[in-house]
């Protein structure tokens, strides 16, 4: 029931790219459809899944005082992380160019710059500033990483509509996509304050 | 290939218009967040005040200076397959240095930047620079190119803060020695809106205290600089 409390409170109530703002490089660049934002938002859902849980045992069992090497090495955290995330990216990269070579193609220069998509990192540096356990780490990674998914979808399929209607030249593209932003995130402020854990309580 | 050494030893330090050009392009032209629209990741939360993002842009300067003149000396010698992992180590590395002298020299910013500063390992703008330029270039042009996007990066930072925190805030600098009160409900402001006829209308905009009014604030700085810059203008 944890488990599926925190799914859902990193995928709508704390949207890491509505409510933290992670991820916005590609989120912005590769919304220009939905087809490829679709690749794109499942390779992150893959990514984060994968690299909370590994980063959250090296966090454990590694860095912190009681781990087995019992030193505290917490200020290799940064490198560490990223070193995991970058190797799993790579993983996906090679996969992906192997079964689905137009996806690759279409995702480009996106597909190694996940390593550097914040949303990876800020994950991993939000379950351990939020002192999560193995479960919620999970929980954390495909949540925040479905929610990072339906958001780019979610502008992807605006910004294909809006094509068509008549924004002023300076404002086109770029510019309106920051304004659309800014409004789904008020939308998605509705969400903010529900707790999926005091509503399963009530039942 | 002796004749490139010898451009390159002549072209060390030196600061003409091709130097000045790598400075200013990045503020205008080229800026990383308005045009080339990069390393917006992990910045915005944090300009609801302008101290933080004082402070935030520091830190990226900072990172994306040494970064770029590290990864420039060493790009003879880092294969080809590898060189993100490596530039990552550097940027890493960097920026424990920048967490740990800010936690040092101030721990209340520290707290309040929170996993904001480990992102600027993240921050595309990094990453984006060493790969386009540090790569193929000499170290000094390669630090001062680093010098300018961090600056760019910065100056919009700051800007947004500024918006935000006057008119979500009614003051500047909030959490400094130098905090500025500008407009509030009570003498301690520089225009009281209690006492003064003129102002008792106004109120604190609370949209800007929400994360959400960045994304508006840059969309209109956007909107401003197209309409001055039309070569910048999208066009597909």
């Amino acid at each position: 029931m944890e488990f599926l409390n925190t799914f859902i409170k990193a995928a709508f109530v704390e949207n890491l790219v509505l409510a933290y703002f992670l991820g916005m490089c590609s989120y912005l660049a590769v919304s220009k459809s939905v087809s490829t934002a679709f690749g794109l938002g499942l390779a992150v859902i893959f990514v984060l899944g994968i690299t909370m849980p590994i980063n959250w045992l090296i966090n454990e069992y590694l860095l912190s005082e009681s781990g087995l090497l019992g030193m505290d090495l917490t200020f290799l955290r940064f490198i560490l992380f990223i070193a995991v995330i970058a190797s799993m990216v790579q993983l996906v990269e090679m996969v992906v160019e192997k079964y689905s070579p137009s996806l690759y193609s279409a995702l480009g220069i996106f597909l190694p710059l996940i390593t550097v998509n914040c949303a990876i990192l800020g994950g991993s540096l939000f379950m351990v500033s939020r002192e999560y356990n193995f479960s919620n780490a999970l929980a954390f990674g495909l949540g925040g990483g479905f929610g990072w998914f339906l958001a780019i979808i979610a502008i992807a399929a605006i910004r294909e509509k809006i094509r068509y209607s008549n924004v002023p030249p300076a404002l086109r593209g770029l510019g309106m996509a920051f304004i659309l932003t800014g409004l789904m995130g008020i939308a998605f402020m509705s969400l903010m304050g529900i707790d999926p854990a005091a509503l399963t309580a009530g039942k | 290939m002796a004749e490139t050494a010898v451009k390159e030893k002549e072209s060390v330090f030196q600061f003409g218009n091709k130097e000045r050009k790598l400075l200013s392009d990045p503020l205008n032209d080229n800026n990383p967040i308005t045009v080339q629209v990069l390393g917006i990741c992990s910045a915005l939360a944090v300009t609801s005040l302008v101290y933080p993002s004082l402070v935030m842009a520091i830190a990226v300067i900072f990172v994306t200076a040494f970064s770029s003149l590290f990864t420039s000396l060493l790009r003879n010698y880092i294969p080809k397959q590898v060189r993100m992992i490596v530039q990552l180590v550097i940027i890493a590395t960097l920026v424990t240095v920048v967490e740990l002298a800010l936690k040092y020299l101030n721990y209340p910013v520290y707290k309040q930047l929170s996993v904001y500063i480990g992102l600027i390992i993240t921050n595309c703008i990094v990453m984006g620079r060493l790969e386009a330029f540090s790569m193929a270039n000499t170290p000094w042009r390669s630090f001062l190119d680093g010098v300018g996007n961090g600056l760019g990066y910065g100056i919009i930072l700051v800007m947004v803060g500024v918006v935000r925190e006057i008119f979500g805030k009614g003051s500047l600098f909030a959490g400094s020695p130098i905090e500025l009160k500008i407009i509030g409900p009570n003498a301690d402001y520089l225009i009281n809106t209690v006492d003064s006829a003129m102002f008792a209308w106004y109120a604190n905009n609370n949209l800007m205290v929400l994360p959400a009014s960045a994304m508006f604030i840059i969309g209109i700085m956007i909107w401003i600089q197209r309409s001055y810059n039309t070569k910048l203008v999208d066009v597909s």
